[in-house]
């Protein structure tokens, strides 16, 4: 070891002695230690680690050593300001935590307060389960075609083989609009979509026909003068009865499960030939599953495609028909027809956006 | 159709232990609508026993006449100190000593759980009960006792099987195409198809008659053969009018449903029931001359047997004799030629009349009989004379008296040939049936294939079948007969479709945008009346009176098809609000009816029909179109109460007119068009200072806004209630759906608050319009965020501050870039609404 040179021996620069800069760490790390927040943290930080600290007035002494001594008391002064600055880290990370934690708990409020101020809104059922029928059929490529309420006596009765004296006139309470010979009525049926379709659309036609019909009945617990139906109409080349079943089942288990299917019985339609009524095994039935009377269906008249201008030698069809009504009821469990008609929010309001 | 079991089981072998339920179900599966079954005396238990009442005594002491019976009843049944014999009261009066009539004994449950029992009663032991048809579940005849005329049966004889006692009534409906079913014949048949039993036909065996006494048949003359191409008519004399129906005919029309009135009337309902064939009996002696089915004439008129007094149509086919109309054919009767109780001679009219004439005149006259059901369906074209041999059997074996004989007139029968290709069936059906079985279902129904090895098929329907007359009929008869469920299922691939509609789509999301902005969907009644409109205070001169009118309305208060969404939503209201829901906002969308230029609310009177043979040419389906009433889609709200409720996080806000003009912005939206909203027209029954227009380039699609309180008054409903209404059809045809899109600016946004005092009169919208003009191209948006009037502004001004925000798409703006618009746009709102930017 070479002589000593007192006047740049860094033991002779008492700050940067290693008792000075241990008591400077030493200070500094009871600070940190007895920071409780983080604004003592942060007083500790400027006192012990800012630019008047005793660590930081010794490092500017350094400069001033010779440079074999530089290296020595740098690595000190780096040492020791590296111990107090982790403390300071992990210490604010620690207040940093226990203020967090303490905002959270002090910030608690009462969230079983009542929260309701949007009113809410809702669709009537009529509206979203017609739309959840349109989009099964859209679904398999089905469009949905639309017609007038108030509608030509031909479009409703003629065109669909109900002639001026057929008794199936009679079966449907019609309410005729104008005067009793306008030839315009209110709807009986969605059946004129079906005429118009028909008329209007290209060959091969797979449409359904959601609306609004009417009859004159009374408004009571099970009927209503005006209520909704559906009915879907096929025309293609090759078309059978089977379609109409295979149909029937896949509308069927759409609407109500996979356990649900359709059967046919015999009937009478003027416009469908031959012609069934439509029963539905319905799986979420109250008290049970069982059958219950949904529609009616057939085959399309060869009359009517050749009232529409079609071909029946070529292209055969199925139709088949429901009232909207009557699906909402028994797949909701409504009892009474009123309900549904008199625009009570509490009923309309219990099936939200969709059922 | 009622239709006891029993009767049935003449006709046809059903097995022994088929239930009702079980015949039910077939008729199900034949293709009638089963409605109920009847089990007549289900309930009732005990010992029945046909009684003699051998002695009368009136008991005249008590409130009513009272009467006490000493009625045998057989030794078996008698009491122990009265062999033989039973002391019963009885209350009914309809009967006398030495009828016949059906005793209770002490024991017996008769229906509704009815307790019998020997009791002391107006001072007698009552040892039994004299019966009614209601007492033993037979029916609702309760106007006395039953009595059975003598000969029925004998004195202390079970009585279950003479009343019918444990028999069952099926009621099913019978749609028109099966008229064939609105008799126990048809209905036999379809059974005996069913289970594959013989049939037999009381409808081909020609009743024998005894030969004709001395005299002549009444005469018959038709001068419309295409009205009736078979009309027969037999005369009967020495008739008994006094002569009781047999009990078992009575008994039988009564579980049908019909009253028995007299023999002569029971005879023909009761072949009716039996055959399908109405028959009609006049009193001969009231007859003028021959009868004669003819048209009516000009001013004719006729009183039939329901005593209505009916003016006759040149179309209505008549059963007539010299002095005019006697009948209505195939209908109803007349009252002058009826027979009554001193009718001795009987001419018993059975015919074929055609439907689509008697469908006219029952739907003109509006009278639906047994008879004109029958016929508008179809009554079996051959059958008259075999009907009215069976009837004239009847009433001579009940009624005594000759047979004078028939006359007849028929006209050349023309036979349907039905041509039927043998694959059609199972084209139809989906699965292959072989020819066999196509020739063999279609003879099982009656049908007649003339030969069998031929393709396509010789089909001629039988008589009694007038429903079926195209290949398609014949096609629904081989596939009813084999069962729908041996049909399988397949599912047919459409032709790739467009999905909904932009409109469809359009309608969707308007519902789904007032619905989630809290507006509750309500469905109402399209009918409106004139006294609703009024009390809105629409005048008479608005459009929206001028309504389309129902011929048969529900209601006389709402005899119109409505013009406005607006009188169903505010009833709407009205009810929530009545039933307690005080904060309520609902919505419809749904068609308005608006009568055409110079359409009448009546419309016309000789509509076209067009042929149904073919397609209707473009002129016909125009002309089709032309009658109709315009039909646009509306859209409307209507709201009342708080819109927004108070609770803990501060107070509330009611329904106002800016919710009305809210509800209209949420549509637009949901459209995807942009409505103008400005101050305009206000139409009743908004508030003329709290409505705006709703406009869409330079058509008025709607207003939105208050009620007035007059109409709020009228209509039952709080102040401040609010509506909306507005074309939606016109707003989504504006709706051109292509959104282009706009590439959007990442270059910082530039925000400066504006505040410019305007007389108090100025529109906002004015002013944002200058604004929005005057800021030029940087301007990103503008928007209104205070209103302000009060001491710090002149009286009669407002100061009204708005945010601008700008940017630009391809450098940050400079400061002095951001002034000079800002400058600008005050510029502009000063020189257009006289703005000053507030200091």
């Amino acid at each position: 070891m070479s002589a000593p040179n007192k006047s740049f021996d860094p033991v002779e620069v008492a700050v940067l002695s290693q008792e000075n800069v241990d008591a400077a760490v030493t200070d500094a790390l009871a600070a940190v230690a007895a920071a409780s927040d983080l604004d003592a943290l942060k007083e500790a930080r400027l006192a012990h680690a800012g630019d008047r600290s005793p660590l930081a007035l010794a490092n500017r002494e350094i400069g001033a050593l010779p440079p074999q001594a530089k290296a020595e008391a740098g690595k000190r002064i780096g040492q020791a300001r590296g111990t107090v600055r982790e403390a300071l880290e992990h210490r604010q990370v620690e207040l940093e935590e226990e203020r967090d934690a303490r905002v959270l708990v002090e910030e608690a409020v009462d969230v079983t307060l009542p929260y309701d101020r949007l009113p809410v809104g809702a669709r009537h059922p009529l509206t979203t389960i017609t739309e959840r029928i349109e989009d099964v059929f859209v679904a398999m490529g089905w469009e949905v075609a639309e017609g007038p309420e108030v509608e030509a006596e031909w479009t409703n009765f003629d065109a669909l083989n109900i002639g001026p004296d057929h008794p199936a006139r009679t079966m449907q309470d019609t309410f005729f609009v104008g005067s009793e010979d306008s030839g315009v009525v209110l709807r009986t049926h969605t059946s004129p979509v079906q005429i118009r379709s028909m008329l209007d659309r290209e060959l091969p036609i797979y449409v359904i026909c959601p609306g609004r019909v009417y009859r004159t009945d009374e408004l009571d617990q099970t009927h209503t003068p005006v209520f909704h139906q559906v009915e879907g109409l096929v025309v293609d080349e090759g078309i059978t009865m089977a379609d109409l079943k295979g149909t029937l089942d896949h509308f069927a288990t759409s609407m109500f499960g996979p356990e649900a299917r359709t059967r046919l019985r015999p009937s009478y339609f003027p416009f469908t030939e031959p012609s069934a009524e439509l029963d539905l095994w319905f799986p979420a039935a109250k008290g049970g599953a069982r059958w219950i009377e949904w529609g009616g269906c057939g085959m399309v008249n060869p009359r009517v495609l050749r009232a529409c201008g079609i071909d029946p030698d070529r292209y055969t069809g199925f139709a088949f028909g429901m009232g909207i009504e009557r699906t909402l009821m028994f797949r909701h469990d409504v009892t009474d027809m009123r309900e549904m008609v008199e625009g009570d929010i509490r009923f309309t309001t219990q099936f939200g956006m969709e059922v | 159709m009622r239709i006891p079991l029993s009767w049935v089981r003449d006709y046809v072998d059903l097995p022994a232990a088929e239930t009702p339920e079980s015949v039910g179900d077939r008729l199900v599966s034949v293709g009638l609508e089963l409605e109920e079954i009847e089990h007549l005396g289900a309930d009732v238990t005990g010992t029945l026993i046909v009684g003699h009442v051998r002695s009368i005594e009136e008991l005249a002491e008590f409130k009513k006449p009272i009467r006490w019976c000493q009625v045998e009843v057989g030794d078996a049944h008698g009491h122990p100190d009265t062999p033989g014999v039973r002391g019963i009261i009885c209350g009914a009066r309809n009967f006398v000593e030495g009828d016949l009539v059906v005793v209770a004994l002490p024991g017996a449950i008769l229906a509704g759980g009815f307790q019998i029992a020997s009791r002391e009663t107006y001072g007698h032991i009552s040892d039994g009960m004299i019966c009614s048809e209601r007492e033993l579940g037979l029916g609702q005849d309760h106007d006395g006792i039953i009595v059975l005329p003598a000969g029925t049966a004998e004195v202390g004889q079970d009585a279950g099987p003479v009343v019918g006692l444990g028999d069952a009534v099926l009621d099913v409906s019978v749609t028109p195409d099966m008229g064939f079913c609105l008799s126990m014949r048809g209905v036999a048949r379809e059974l005996a198809h069913q289970y594959s039993v013989p049939f037999r036909d009381p409808g081909t065996e020609l009743v024998e008659l005894p030969a004709p006494v001395s005299g002549t048949p009444h005469e018959c003359v038709v001068e419309d053969l295409e009205g009736s191409d078979l009309f027969t008519l037999r005369t009967i004399v020495g008739f008994d009018p006094s002569a009781p129906s047999p009990y078992w005919m009575r008994r039988r029309l009564s579980m049908s449903g019909m009253r028995p009135v007299s023999l002569a009337v029971d005879v023909t309902n009761y072949v009716m029931l039996e055959t399908g064939q109405p028959l009609h009996a006049f009193d001969r002696a009231k007859l003028q001359g021959p009868i004669v089915v003819r048209r009516a004439r000009a001013g004719e008129s006729l009183e039939t047997l329901d005593h209505v007094a009916r003016t006759l149509d040149a179309a209505d086919l008549l059963i007539a004799d010299d002095r005019g109309p006697i009948g209505l054919a195939g209908t109803m009767g007349g009252l002058d030629t009826e027979i009554d109780d001193d009718s001795s001679e009987i001419a018993l009219e059975a015919a074929h009349f055609a439907p689509a004439a008697v469908a006219h005149m029952s739907r003109r006259h509006k009278l639906s009989s047994e008879a004109s059901r029958r016929f508008e369906r179809g009554v079996d074209g051959v059958l008259a004379p075999y009907a009215s041999a069976r009837a004239a059997a009847l009433l001579l074996a009940h009624g005594g008296g000759s047979y004078v004989g028939m006359t007849a007139v028929e006209a050349a029968h023309v036979p349907v040939v039905i041509t039927l290709a043998t694959d059609l069936p199972g084209r139809v059906a989906g699965i292959a049936i072989d020819r066999a079985t196509v020739v063999e279902r279609l003879e099982a129904v009656g049908c007649v294939v003339a030969d069998p090895a031929a393709d396509p098929l010789a089909v001629t329907p039988a008589s009694w079948r007038p429903d079926l007359t195209d290949p398609a009929d014949l096609v629904e008869e081989v596939l009813r007969l084999g069962g729908y469920d041996a049909i399988p299922t397949t599912l047919p691939s459409a032709r790739p479709g467009f999905g909904l509609t932009s409109s469809q789509r359009a309608r969707r999301r308007v519902g789904r945008a007032l619905a989630g902005a809290g507006y509750v969907e309500a469905l109402a009644y399209p009918f409106v009346g004139e006294a609703e409109l009024d009390a809105l205070g629409i005048p008479a001169d608005d459009p929206r009176h001028r309504l389309l009118l129902l011929a048969n309305p529900i209601s006389d208060e709402q005899p119109g098809m409505r013009t406005t969404l607006l009188p169903g939503l505010l009833a709407s209201l009205r009810r929530n609000v009545g039933r307690g829901s005080t904060d309520v906002a609902v919505f419809e969308a749904g068609a308005v009816v608006h009568l055409r230029e110079g359409q009448d609310p009546r419309l016309v009177t000789d509509p076209p029909r067009p042929s149904v043979e073919r397609r209707p040419a473009a002129e016909e389906v125009a002309s089709l179109e032309a009658l109709l009433p315009d039909q646009p889609l509306h859209v409307a709200v209507a709201l009342t109460g708080q819109r927004l409720p108070a609770g803990w996080w501060g107070p509330g806000a009611g329904s106002s007119w800016a919710d009305a003009i809210e509800a209209a912005r949420i549509v637009a939206d949901a459209v995807g068009v942009d409505l103008v909203v400005r101050r305009g027209s206000s139409p009743a029954p908004w508030h003329p200072g709290r409505c705006a227009e709703l406009v869409l380039g330079t058509q008025v699609l709607g207003h939105a806004g208050e009620l007035t309180p007059r109409a709020c008054e009228a209509a039952g409903l709080p102040k401040r209630t609010a509506v909306m209404e507005l074309d939606l059809g016109a707003l989504i045809a504006a709706a051109d759906g292509a959104i282009t899109a706009r590439s959007i600016s990442t270059y910082p946004v530039a925000k400066e608050d504006v505040a410019l005092v305007v007389d108090a009169d100025v529109p906002a919208a004015a002013v944002e319009a200058a604004l929005t003009e005057g800021a030029g191209p940087l301007l990103e948006s503008v928007r209104l965020f205070d209103v302000y009037s009060g001491e710090q502004v002149d009286a009669g001004r407002k100061s009204l501050a708005f945010a601008l925000r700008f940017r630009s798409p391809d450098r940050t703006l400079t400061v002095d870039e951001v002034s000079a618009a800002r400058d600008s746009a005050v510029a502009a709102a000063t020189a257009a609404v006289g703005a000053v930017q507030r200091a």
